[in-house]
């Protein structure tokens, strides 16, 4: 059982409040959205969340049966999709995939790659340079990077943001699939979105 | 993460940097321009006047710090600018990271070093009788400022005037093994044997210990600060 527990995180940039004093705990099964206008600090909290940022105060853990995790299992057990973390452009969607599986430890077959690639709806388009998809299938491959470590934290940025019809759907199942099973946490501004998770925090008020 | 798995890992950043720059040239294109360049203009600007070997050895050096200068920081302001640094950040153990980086750095300048050593015997008649040692000093000193400028190349990575700040932030760390590098080259070159320039070269091995240690235990809070 895994948990995501945050006490009273607060930050600050310079002499502006984004948000303060910010408690929650997640634990597998459980999902949250964030939502609040430009600039209220979704993306933010979720670089806080990731360890990636610095908290002006308070604290973020990561915990499996009550054991901190140390930095190495939180990294093989989280991903992120989001508007701000790209591909290589110069890579293949094949080479990109194999890359970030052999960062995680994980060796990925051929039929797995296909697996993949079929999963988000990119068939045939695997042994294409990414610098000439189109920005919705740039999405749907960091969905593939994404699944390719099976995570147990699952943070989504604006998750349905350059995606057609198809792809919205598909990114609904796949939160619909992955909450069972992990911690998710998505950041949007799309009321639909909120539907999918158990929690909502709205920042900027 | 046993030894195995960080190579292993250390080993796909370099592969993944290697296939980059085989399908974009851009770091390869930009050292060899610049040490090629510089080269050709001090030889026709010299004519038939040799310099002396003091000299030859400093225009030696002085040839590869600025092509260094022009290329390594790429290595992770690539990484920046292209948006992809977040996702190596979730994804990759800093070590593994920063030994990926180093080796591509030191592939790169050994590259130019291959193809501007020659044209510098040749373009300033530098004397070439005691050709493995000057190689020698040559390995030490790529290894030498790889070791250094890759960690100062990851603190400018996010800065808004990287060009200059690199130059800036690595010129006082690479002044020692410069001196040490223009010493031991010249004394290459003058046709001295390897017990002669002993002490350069030991003060070159442990600039590069020292240099590898404090970047390694350094680079995870750079990298992720």
């Amino acid at each position: 059982m895994y948990t995501l527990k945050v006490e009273n995180l607060s930050k600050r940039f310079g002499s502006r409040r984004v948000f303060s004093d910010l408690s929650f705990e997640l634990t597998t099964g459980r999902s949250l959205s964030i939502t609040g206008r430009n600039g209220s600090g979704k993306t933010t909290l979720l670089m806080l969340l990731l360890g990636l940022h610095h908290a002006t105060q308070g604290k973020v853990s990561y915990v499996c049966d009550s054991e901190q995790l140390p930095d190495s299992a939180v990294r093989a057990g989280t991903a992120l999709v989001s508007p701000y973390l790209n591909l290589y452009d110069q890579l293949t969607g094949e080479e990109n995939l194999v890359f970030f599986a052999t960062l995680s430890g994980i060796n990925l077959s051929g039929k797995r790659i296909d697996e993949l690639l079929a999963t988000v709806g990119l068939e045939r388009r695997g042994v294409d340079p990414v610098g000439a998809y189109s920005s919705g299938m740039k999405q749907r491959l960091k969905y593939a990077v994404a699944l390719l470590k099976d995570p147990a934290y699952l943070f989504l940025d604006e998750p349905t943001s350059n995606l057609d019809i198809d792809g919205k759907l598909f990114v609904r199942q796949l939160v619909e699939s992955r909450r069972r099973n992990s911690i998710v946490v998505i950041a949007t501004n799309e009321e639909e979105d909120y539907s999918l998770t158990d929690g909502l925090i709205r920042l900027g008020q | 993460m046993d030894s195995f798995g960080l190579a292993s890992k250390a080993f796909a950043v370099l592969a993944k940097d290697l296939r980059l720059e085989w399908r974009t040239r851009y770091a390869l294109n930009t050292i060899l321009m610049f040490g090629v360049t510089t080269l050709a203009v001090v030889s026709f600007s010299l004519g038939q006047a040799g310099l002396p070997v003091k000299l030859l050895a400093a225009l030696y050096w002085i040839v590869v710090f600025f092509s260094a200068m022009a290329a390594l920081a790429q290595v992770f302001t690539r990484e920046e600018e292209a948006g992809t640094a977040l996702a190596l950040r979730l994804s990759a153990d800093p070590n593994a990271v920063y030994l990926g980086k180093l080796f591509f750095n030191l592939i790169l300048l050994s590259t130019m070093a291959a193809i501007i050593t020659p044209l510098y015997f040749v373009f300033t008649d530098a004397p070439a009788d005691n050709i493995l040692l000057f190689v020698l000093v040559l390995g030490l000193g790529i290894v030498a400022l790889c070791t250094a400028t890759t960690l100062v190349a990851a603190i400018i990575s996010r800065a808004a005037v990287r060009g200059a700040l690199f130059a800036v932030l690595s010129f006082p760390i690479l002044l020692l093994p410069l001196i040490l590098l223009v010493s031991a080259s010249d004394s290459v070159l003058l046709g001295q044997s390897i017990s002669e320039i002993l002490a350069p070269l030991q003060a070159l091995i442990a600039y590069i210990v020292v240099m590898l240690t404090a970047s390694i235990m350094l680079f995870r809070f750079v990298w992720k600060a």
